[in-house]
């Protein structure tokens, strides 16, 4: 069997200009105009963890992790348990842009599996450990985050 | 989605203050080209006239929090020296290398402005007066040039041999300097 190559942990500059746009982007889509403080607490947040990063795998999954708990923490809002039962809606991404401008009127949860789903593309699992849950409660998140976004545009419509 | 300025400068200052960085740096302009200046807590950690992949080598050494932000009082005494108005720097220094290493730069350290010295008379200083070759090797591994001023370190027949800024930054190093030169 082939080792896996261990990537060295790129330089924290190199981590930073990678990923500080989209980070603020996100933020803005959940925060608004809070988002510069949440912004510069995330990538503090990962300043201060980084020297102890055992490996460089999923770092941008890492940092979307972080800005969602800072994120969180700003809305004082704890996610909620999945319900049971549901299917699950999923979005194309051309519905997705469509529907974009309406994620602000989401609960929190929602509004960040949403968009880290549909306008980052993350996978669910990275979805899970970025709200703190488990992989099928973060599906559910997404899912009747969905739900409520078409129901919303059906009302402004 | 842009980030200013002001908000970059912002977190990076935030950063220093909290003190989660475990090497800065700056790449600025002098009149022998780009410099790229590191500095820890301690102190200048390291001067390289090549920029080219210098952040991965600065996280191996010192840690991957590796961020870059002026370092103020180096540049300043920098332009001071290529203005001619400074002839020795007083900036803290942190140098991690072998001990022969140390030992042959803190003698390289005393090599006075404007003078040189061959590579085996700096060698003979360590006590080692065969070892000029692996004083040759020193050099080469200046962790800080300039400050610690190889360029000052020539060939016993006076010739400039060799530089990591290229010879013609080592003469001119050394005409600013007004060393006599044969």
């Amino acid at each position: 069997m082939m080792g896996s190559v261990t990537q060295p942990i790129p330089p924290f500059e190199r981590f930073y200009l990678e990923h500080r746009y989209e980070v603020l982007g996100y933020l803005r889509r959940l925060l608004g105009q809070r988002a510069e403080d949440a912004w510069q607490e995330t990538f503090l947040r990962a300043l201060r963890a980084y020297n102890r990063l055992q490996h460089a795998r999923n770092l941008r999954s890492w940092v979307f992790t972080i800005a969602t708990n800072v994120a969180m923490d700003e809305l004082r809002v704890k996610p909620q348990p999945p319900a049971d039962g549901v299917t699950v809606a999923e979005l194309k991404r051309d519905a997705f842009r469509e529907l974009e401008h309406l994620t602000g009127e989401l609960p929190p949860t929602e509004r960040a599996a949403v968009v880290l789903r549909y306008g980052y593309d993350l996978p669910y699992a990275h979805i899970a450990d970025a709200l703190g849950s488990s992989e099928e409660a973060a599906r559910a998140a997404a899912s009747s985050g969905v739900r409520r976004l078409r129901r919303t545009n059906e009302r402004h419509a | 989605m842009n980030v200013t300025p002001d908000l970059d400068t912002r977190f990076r200052e935030a950063a220093l203050r909290e003190g989660l960085v475990d090497v800065r740096y700056d790449i600025v302009d002098s009149p022998v080209g780009d410099l790229f200046l590191a500095a820890t807590e301690r102190g200048l950690c390291r001067i390289s006239y090549w920029p080219e992949g210098m952040e991965e080598s600065l996280a191996r050494t010192y840690g991957p929090r590796v961020l870059r932000s002026p370092l103020d009082d180096v540049h300043r005494e920098l332009d001071e020296y290529f203005e001619g108005t400074r002839r020795e720097f007083d900036l803290p220094i942190d140098l991690r290398v072998a001990p022969f290493h140390a030992d042959v730069l803190a003698e390289l350290a005393r090599v006075p402005y404007g003078r040189t010295e061959t590579y085996g008379s700096l060698a003979a200083k360590v006590g080692r007066p065969k070892a000029a070759r692996a004083v040759g090797t020193v050099m080469h591994h200046n962790p800080i040039p300039i400050v610690l001023p190889c360029h000052r370190i020539v060939g016993a027949n006076g010739s400039l041999t060799g530089y990591a800024g290229g010879l013609d930054v080592k003469l001119r190093l050394l005409q600013l300097e007004g060393a006599m030169l044969v």
